[in-house]
């Protein structure tokens, strides 16, 4: 990533992290066979992109948004609606992308013109409204969005999970379509990725992290401030919108739940705060850490209770009941903000950049 | 010797309040021109309205021949004005290098007019890849000096430089500003410390109560203690 971005990890322990997270999320149809770890390794590569996307908004630009879901949802209906109307084609796949990640940074750039010249509570409150009436016309909208039940449509042939590429097994494992759509998705994210690194790191990014840390300031340095917060917007708009269209390839379903729940905009707030604004890398170890607590923590806590009741401990089998498992994913997160203001990222960078 | 900013009846108004109630200014050009007064006279305010970050309700700024009074900040900026505000407003996230990048805007930064300005303080070139944020005062505002020359610019706005700074690090900024001022640059300096004042200033104007009371050559205010104590009052003689 170096050469790509002249920014690298500045921490060994960080480093060897996010080695080990690429090189897990690369090979884990390999590593870690079945359906649940494929889904949660697609859903990290996915949230990965979404959540770097955001910090380009939040972390270096300074600008609070809660449309990053509306985005992430034009994304993802536009693959839908492409794919339920036109059938399983990749031009219709094409189309979807084509429509969907120009409709968001479009729209971003329509709602940034409108408001980010204004205070940022003022434009955090006009995205949050126009998120909200982007839910609600998605949901009305049944003929063409499928309403609160969404779309489920077919993928093109090499995606579905019964087309077989290699149909001896491969060190154990069959490739099918569903790995071949791992690999897709794996790939873009990765890309979206760099891609954002590379934004950040270069001269319009500086700019973006001056303007964060006083418009004002920039501004007298001659830089127009709307200008740029308007472009990364739409950048970050953009983003979100492709990592969208992945997700519904990958869910072969797109419904209000899964693109444009306001639990998504919270979770990626959540994990870019976990990781570190500002930094990039936070949004992998945000997005590695949220989702694996997410999926395996009520598991982890069966043992755990299991376990000391087994050993005839008192108090600990309830503490640890997987009912409670929200309680505890919720702790989590406020130790984690607790003991890491800065984030992951900025606590093994050693408190500041 | 013609003006190169030109303030004619400039009128600001902050919320409610009425700061500025019609300053004329002349800046000659290639001169520095001090602009001295008591705490809260306006001097701030004076060159915050010229940047366009505040806006004039009336009146007219004139840079270069060109009104300038309706113009958004950035290109106010981009026309040749270098501002350097009281607080030392650094970007403090950013490094001393990634600092003086963004001053140079669109090209890259000078090779010699970076050794030029490492002459001057050399401790921006020891900290090049340290963070802002990490630097003393002195050194954030010799990087908040150096930010605004780090492109030639026709007029400097610099406001109090010398506040709250060691003595020798107040010699190297006088020798900074009277080798800019060698070079051409008109500079329009807010300053209360009367010594820096009379070293470095051709013209003077002393504002009062959002108006300029007083016009003249420095060498005439210096020499006129009477004149001095009228305008300026105590805060001379704490500082002379």
């Amino acid at each position: 990533m170096m050469p790509l971005s002249g920014d690298p990890p500045r921490s060994r322990l960080l480093a060897l992290g996010l080695a080990g997270i690429v090189l897990a999320l690369m090979f884990a149809p390999f590593l870690f066979p079945g359906a649940k770890p494929l889904n949660v390794a697609a859903k990290i590569c996915i949230f990965i992109a979404l959540a770097a996307s955001y910090d380009l908004l939040l972390g270096y630009t300074g600008i609070v948004s809660f449309a990053h879901t509306m985005f992430y949802g034009i994304g993802s209906y536009g693959i839908a609606i492409a794919l339920y109307g036109l059938g399983p084609r990749w031009d219709a796949v094409l189309l979807g992308v084509t429509v969907a990640l120009p409709l968001a940074a479009a729209l971003a750039l329509v709602i940034g013109l409108f408001s980010l010249r204004v205070q940022a509570i003022f434009f955090a409150m006009i995205t949050l409204a126009v998120a909200s009436a982007f839910a609600v016309l998605a949901s009305q909208l049944s003929w063409l969005t499928g309403g609160e039940d969404g779309r489920s449509f077919r993928v093109p042939e090499l995606l579905r999970p019964g087309f077989t590429l290699v149909p001896q097994d491969l060190l154990g494992i069959a490739v099918t379509g569903r790995t071949l759509t791992y690999y897709l998705v794996f790939a873009c994210c990765a890309a979206l990725f760099l891609l954002l690194l590379r934004v950040v790191n270069s001269p319009f990014g500086r700019v973006l992290q001056a303007i964060r840390e006083n418009p004002f300031r920039a501004e007298a340095l001659g830089y127009r401030i709307v200008v740029h917060r308007t472009l990364a917007n739409c950048l970050a708009a953009a983003v979100a919108a492709a990592a969208g269209a992945l997700n519904a390839l990958w869910l072969r379903y797109t419904g209000p739940d899964t693109s444009l729940s306001f639990a998504i905009m919270l979770d990626i707030l959540l994990i870019v705060v976990i990781g570190g604004m500002g930094t990039m890398y936070g949004a992998i170890l945000g997005a590695t850490l949220f989702i694996l607590a997410q999926n395996y923590l009520q598991a982890l806590m069966g043992w755990a209770s299991a376990t000391a009741a087994d050993g005839g401990l008192p108090l600990l089998p309830a503490l640890f009941h997987p009912d409670r498992w929200l309680l505890w994913l919720g702790v989590l997160f406020i130790a984690c903000v607790y003991f890491f203001p800065a984030g992951i990222v900025g606590k093994l960078r050693g408190g500041g950049k | 010797m013609s003006a190169l900013l030109l303030l004619t009846g400039v009128q600001t108004h902050i919320g409610r309040y009425h700061i500025l109630q019609g300053v004329d200014l002349d800046v000659p050009e290639g001169r520095t021109t001090m602009l001295l007064g008591r705490n809260g006279a306006g001097k701030t305010t004076t060159l915050r309205t010229v940047m366009g970050l505040w806006r004039a309700s009336e009146g007219e700024i004139r840079f270069g021949g060109r009104r300038i009074e309706a113009l958004v900040t950035p290109d106010i900026a981009r026309a040749g004005i270098g501002y350097v505000p009281e607080n030392m407003a650094i970007f403090s996230d950013l490094t001393v290098r990634e600092n003086l990048e963004l001053a140079a805007r669109d090209a890259p930064l000078d090779a010699a007019r970076l050794e030029w300005i490492f002459g001057f303080f050399p401790a921006l070139q020891r900290f090049w890849l340290s963070r802002a944020g990490t630097l003393s005062g002195g050194q954030k505002q010799m990087l908040s000096i150096a930010r605004a020359v780090a492109e030639p610019r026709r007029l400097l706005l610099i406001d109090e430089p010398t506040k709250g700074l060691a003595p020798a690090i107040v010699d190297a900024l006088i020798a900074c500003l009277a080798e800019l001022k060698r070079l051409g640059t008109t500079i329009l300096l807010v300053e209360q410390n009367f010594r820096v004042a009379r070293e470095i200033g051709d013209t003077v104007a002393v504002m009062d109560n959002g108006r300029i009371v007083h016009a003249g050559t420095m060498a005439e205010l210096a020499g006129d203690e009477a004149l001095q104590h009228r305008l300026l009052g105590l805060s001379l003689e704490t500082h002379a």
